[in-house]
């Protein structure tokens, strides 16, 4: 396995700051930053990619916390899923609920949504949920702190907007003003890839819809159209199983998906119409028996 | 590079030669723990389960210079003797792959939760995978090692 041969030089860097950690990464480009490793020791393990050196973020103390900032959480991006379905549930639940998904006890206890959006996956399940609420994606560099949208930061299949030398420091996420949905389909109810994925929330102050669709295109998509559908306010009871079926074909025709190991494409689409459909009903539902609005 | 950590308890100190080295090879091929058994290195199995700073955790994805300085329990320091006596008492082994990290998981599941339920243990466990015994016998030897735990003073 490893040669026996002069011992490798080679760096691992443990930054305790996070200037520290972005200089580190400016002055050693070839690192390779790993916060709870479940995507990156993977790729290692199965050398996809054998790292020269690499910069450990799980000693940055500033990334595994969270801050209550009024309207909305700033989460450090290397708290793990665990922590958020923990602590977070009420006020971001459905991120809460999409972290509760991922992979194991084991994978929750490391992985983070830092590692998740930087590996831009089509399929992670971080992405649908911050795509519903509007979050914003924390960046910073040695030249400085970026603030980049949800909604521009996903640029095609594991590709995204973070540029070489920039690390996550932390996502905001909106607080919930309404209820909140993630549905996620798979094979099994525990470490599965999403064959499709979608996240809704409903905001009752705005009465809007936030729409994030998962492993249904080259990246995580929103469904804008869906977002416009008509909906009761002044009503609620009007609403019907008609309305949620439309809904549902909206978001089904905002995906882009293709056939792989895990779904068709028609799959995909179907799965997502009937996802979208439950979701709508369930945050409806929901909203009204609560507020009785 | 020398990575020390506390290993069960004892200080250890191990002699690495590429970043990317897994605790799981640390463990088994420089330290010759081989309690934490390697099945898929890719996070799956759960095979590899230890305790690090007291969490469950695939030791195959974590790497070994992440660990300087930390705490990490395999299932020779993490595993109260109870609940290795239910899984052989409920024949919740066969051929014993998936036992050790099955092993870690449960002992950190009773110390969350002393008296679980079933929807409770098969959560707890879901990413801990065994071939040979169709998971209801390790779900008794759960309910078992919580009442034995129980009985107890802890
Ligand atoms: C068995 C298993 C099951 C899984 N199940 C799921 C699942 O159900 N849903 C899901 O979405 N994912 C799943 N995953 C994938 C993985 O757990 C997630 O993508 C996780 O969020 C990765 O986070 P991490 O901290 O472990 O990332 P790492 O592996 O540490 O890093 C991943 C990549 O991101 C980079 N990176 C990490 N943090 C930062 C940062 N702060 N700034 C810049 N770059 C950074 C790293 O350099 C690396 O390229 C699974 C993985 C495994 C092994
Ligand atoms: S060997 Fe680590 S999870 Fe399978
Ligand atoms: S006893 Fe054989 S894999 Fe579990």
């Amino acid at each position: 396995m490893s040669s026996v041969a002069a011992p490798a030089r080679f760096g691992f860097h443990r930054p305790a700051a996070v200037d520290e950690a972005v200089r580190l990464l400016a002055e050693h480009p070839e690192a390779v930053p790993v916060a709870g490793g479940t995507d990156l020791m993977v790729a290692v393990n199965y050398r996809h990619t054998r790292p020269e050196a690499m910069l450990d973020l799980t000693g940055l103390a500033e990334l595994r916390e969270w801050t209550d900032e009024g309207d909305s959480v700033r989460i450090g991006s290397g708290v793990p899923y665990a922590r958020i379905t923990a602590e977070l549930a009420t006020v971001l639940p459905g991120l809460a609920a999409a972290a509760r998904t991922v992979g194991s006890p084991q994978i929750r206890n490391r992985g983070t949504l830092g590692g998740n959006l930087a590996t831009a996956s089509p399929a992670g399940d971080g992405h649908p949920p911050l795509l519903a609420t509007g979050a914003t994606v924390e960046a910073v560099s040695v030249d400085g702190t970026r603030t980049i949208p949800i909604g521009e930061f996903y640029l095609g299949p594991k590709r995204s907007a973070l540029k070489p030398g920039e690390l996550i420091t932390a996502v905001t996420v909106p607080k919930a003003t309404g209820p909140q949905q993630f549905l996620k389909v798979g094979t099994r109810n525990a470490m599965v890839i999403a064959v499709c994925s979608f996240a809704l929330a409903l905001d009752l102050d705005t009465r809007r819809l936030g729409t994030g669709i998962g492993s249904a295109g080259p990246v995580p998509l929103t469904a804008p159209d869906a977002e416009r559908l008509d909906l009761p306010w002044t009503d609620p009871a009007r609403f019907d199983d008609a309305l949620a079926a439309e809904f549902g074909r909206r978001v089904a025709a905002a995906a882009r998906p293709i056939d792989d190991v895990r779904g068709t494409a028609a799959y995909r689409r179907h799965a997502l119409a009937v996802c979208a459909a439950r979701a709508l009903r369930r945050v409806w539902t929901a909203a009204h028996e609560r507020t009785g609005r | 590079m020398r990575v020390t950590m506390h290993v069960d308890g004892a200080e250890t100190a191990a002699e690495i030669d590429r970043p990317g080295e897994s605790l799981l090879s640390t463990l088994r091929d420089r330290l010759g723990l081989t309690g934490s058994k390697n099945a898929c290195e890719q996070g799956e199995c759960g095979s590899c389960t230890v305790l690090l700073d007291g969490a469950p955790v695939c030791a195959c994805l974590v790497a070994t210079a992440q660990c300087e300085g930390r705490e990490v329990k395999t299932v020779v320091g993490a595993v109260p003797r109870p609940v290795r006596d239910a899984f052989v008492q409920c024949g919740a082994v066969q051929c014993g792959f998936c036992t050790p990290g099955l092993l870690v998981s449960v002992a950190d599941l009773l110390d969350r939760e002393p008296d679980p339920t079933d929807p409770e243990i098969r959560e707890a466990l879901a990413g801990n995978l065994c071939r040979c015994t169709g998971y209801e016998k390790i779900i008794d030897a759960v309910h078992t090692a919580a009442a034995a735990l129980a009985g107890e003073p802890r």
